[in-house]
Order: C-alpha cells, then structure tokens, then sequence
C-alpha cells in the first residue's frame, strides 16, 4: 500500500498525456456552429452585378438545400466547384450561393461564367454582414438546410466525391425522409 | 594583429570596436540609425483598424475599440478582431461599429456575436457551467497542494522520534571491527 504512493507520478503522467492526445488532435478550425439546429437567420442579399435576382432566406421554404459560401479569391472554392458543378447538373439538391467578400463586384460573375455556375441563386456579400450571421469563418462553407428552415449540418471544407459520399449525401437523404 | 595599422585611439566612445575598424564614422551612424529604426518598426504595435473605419464620435470609437479588444479573430484566433489584420476581422470590426451607431449596448453587441460564433468568440472565457474547471481548477490545485505538503511535514515531524536511538552492542562491536580492518 505504501509503496502504491510511488506510482502516482507515472499515473498523473498518464493522465496528462491521455490529455494532449485528446488536445492535440483537436482541429482548432472546427468552431462549434452556434446556429445548429436553429432557424436560418433572416436576410436578403443583393444579387451579384449581372444578375437579377439576389438570395433571401425566404428562397429556401419547404425544401432540402445547401448554402455555400464562396468567393473568387478562394483557393479551395475553386478545387470544390467541378464537383458543385456535378451536383447541379445531376439535380440531386439545389445549392444556393453567397458570393462573400469580392474586392471587386465584377469578379465574382466572372468567375462564374469562365467556370460555370452551379447555383440556383446567389447572394452578393461583401462586407461579410450575412456571412457573419451565419457564423461563418472561412470559405468554402456549406450549410444544409432542412424542409422547415433549421439549420441541421455546417461543412467547412470543400465538398469532395468522398465526403459526399460518405457522409453528405446521406445526410440528405434523411433530412428529405424527416 | 591584422588592422594594427588602422588607428583606434580617436575614438573613445567606441560602442564596438569591430564596427570601428570596418566602417568610416558616417556610414557607422547611418548603421546605428538603421538598426535602432528597425527596432522600433518591428517592436511598436501594429494597428489594424484603418482610419477609414474610425467613427467619429470619440466615445462611441473607444467603445467600439473596447469592445473589439475582447473578440478574437475566427480566421487567425489567437488575435483579437481589433488587432487582426483579417478580411473578416475587419468586417466585425465594422459591424461592432454599425451596432453601436444603432443604439446596441456593449451587452448587447457581445451577445449578438455569441449567439453567431459562440463563447468561442470571447478572448476571455466567461464563467459557466463548462468553464468552471477552467477557472476553478487551478485554485483547487493549489488547495491540494497545501494539503499535501501540510500532511506531509506533519507525518514527518511525528516519526522523526522514532529514528533517533543509538546502535546496540552488537552493532558497535561490528563497527570497532570494520575500523580496525581500515587501520
């Protein structure tokens, strides 16, 4: 029993060390989306030079769909966009765009048109007010949204066929069943 | 000596005598200035916020400055929002600023920022539930530590009597004779 009293070092080492395992491998990016779970904040976005129609939350009632965040300036946009692409030729879910923080109006449009547009409305952002709102830290981010308006799931990341495989699409395969 | 020809002795107040030897006396200030300026550039505190943002009521500005102070920055986190030099840092900033020409209290601003990027946002973590350990625990070591030390002194203080008897004969009979083996 008393010589017990000379393990409690290496047990309190143990201890420490099961906590930085758990700590470490903690993705300090992944912030907690506070909006989970609640309905998708109101707003109504101007649309991007060129187009006429801009994006409100009114847009999304009654259906399954996704909210993307993106930009021109973005580097992962860009590796995510041939498969957002895919997603709206297929027609599997309507992803609504919000084209967040251009330096210039025309970038975003041009983007667009150079790559083609998956979106079925977007919204023109640039000073981060609805992007802000709906707690976004960095592009791309993608929001699904449920038939009632909650939000039920944030992706931050591109969307890749793997994710979306493993684990988007079936997603919202059972938000459309709910 | 290799720059033995080059005289030194005009020079008392020499700093380093190496930059003596290799530098004329202007070229020597020019470097001092430079180095001192270099010091100064990259100590002094950087300000992010750009004067365009800047409101022009004082009050107002010295909340909005307050305030941005204790919300870190989402994208580069362990900077506050008024310090970052971030796109989105920069929006927030702005924002704080629109709420608080709005009529938004302090409270209410904090809040509005929570209720988007939760308690995360804070700097300063607030006293709840999930943070007590946080806030709490390291008193509590500190408790048990004094506990642990007190417990420890007085355990030992207590069986320190028992230690203190002198040898047997026997034992002073093995000792006399490891000594005489010695001599």
């Amino acid at each position: 029993m008393k010589r017990s009293i000379y393990l409690l070092p290496l047990f309190i080492f143990l201890v420490i060390v099961g906590y930085f395992a758990v700590g470490l491998n903690m993705n300090p990016r992944d912030i907690p989306s506070m909006l989970l779970d609640q309905k998708v904040p109101h707003f109504d976005l101007a649309p991007i030079k060129g187009s006429k129609r801009g994006f409100s939350h009114k847009d999304l009632s009654g259906q399954v769909a996704l909210i993307n965040i993106f930009g021109s300036w973005c580097a992962a946009c860009l590796a995510e966009h041939p498969f957002l692409m895919e997603i709206s030729t297929k027609g599997l879910i309507p992803i609504y765009g919000i084209d967040w923080r251009e330096k210039n109006p025309d970038d975003g449009p041009r983007w667009l048109a150079q790559r083609g547009d998956p979106y079925t409305l977007i919204g023109d952002d640039p000073k981060s007010k609805v992007a802000i709102a709906l707690g976004v830290t960095g592009a791309p981010e993608t929001l699904f949204v449920d038939k009632s308006g909650f939000i039920r799931y944030k992706h931050v990341g591109p969307i890749t066929p793997k994710n979306w495989q493993s684990k988007l699409w079936p997603l919202v395969q059972e938000l459309r069943e709910q | 000596m290799i720059f033995s020809h080059i005289p030194l002795i005009d020079r008392p107040t020499s700093v380093c005598p190496i930059i003596d030897v290799f530098l004329n006396r202007k070229t020597k200030i020019y470097f001092i200035f430079l180095a001192f300026s270099l010091i100064a550039f990259y100590s002094s505190p950087t300000f992010a916020v750009e004067p365009s943002e800047v409101l022009a009521d004082t009050a107002l500005e010295a909340r909005a400055r307050d305030i941005s102070k204790g919300f870190r920055c989402v994208v580069c986190q362990n900077q506050s929002i008024d310090d970052s030099n971030a796109g989105l840092a920069r929006d927030m900033r702005l924002l704080v600023r629109e709420r608080l020409v709005a009529g938004d209290t302090n409270a209410e601003v904090t809040n509005y920022m929570v209720s988007r990027y939760g308690s995360y946002v804070l700097l300063k973590p607030p006293l709840n539930k999930s943070t007590y350990a946080l806030w709490y625990g390291p008193l509590l070591i500190i408790c048990l530590s004094f506990v642990i030390l007190f417990v420890f002194f007085h355990r030992r203080q207590h069986s320190s009597v028992v230690t203190t008897e002198g040898l047997n004969d026997e034992e002073q009979r093995r000792i006399d004779a490891l000594l005489k083996d010695e001599e």
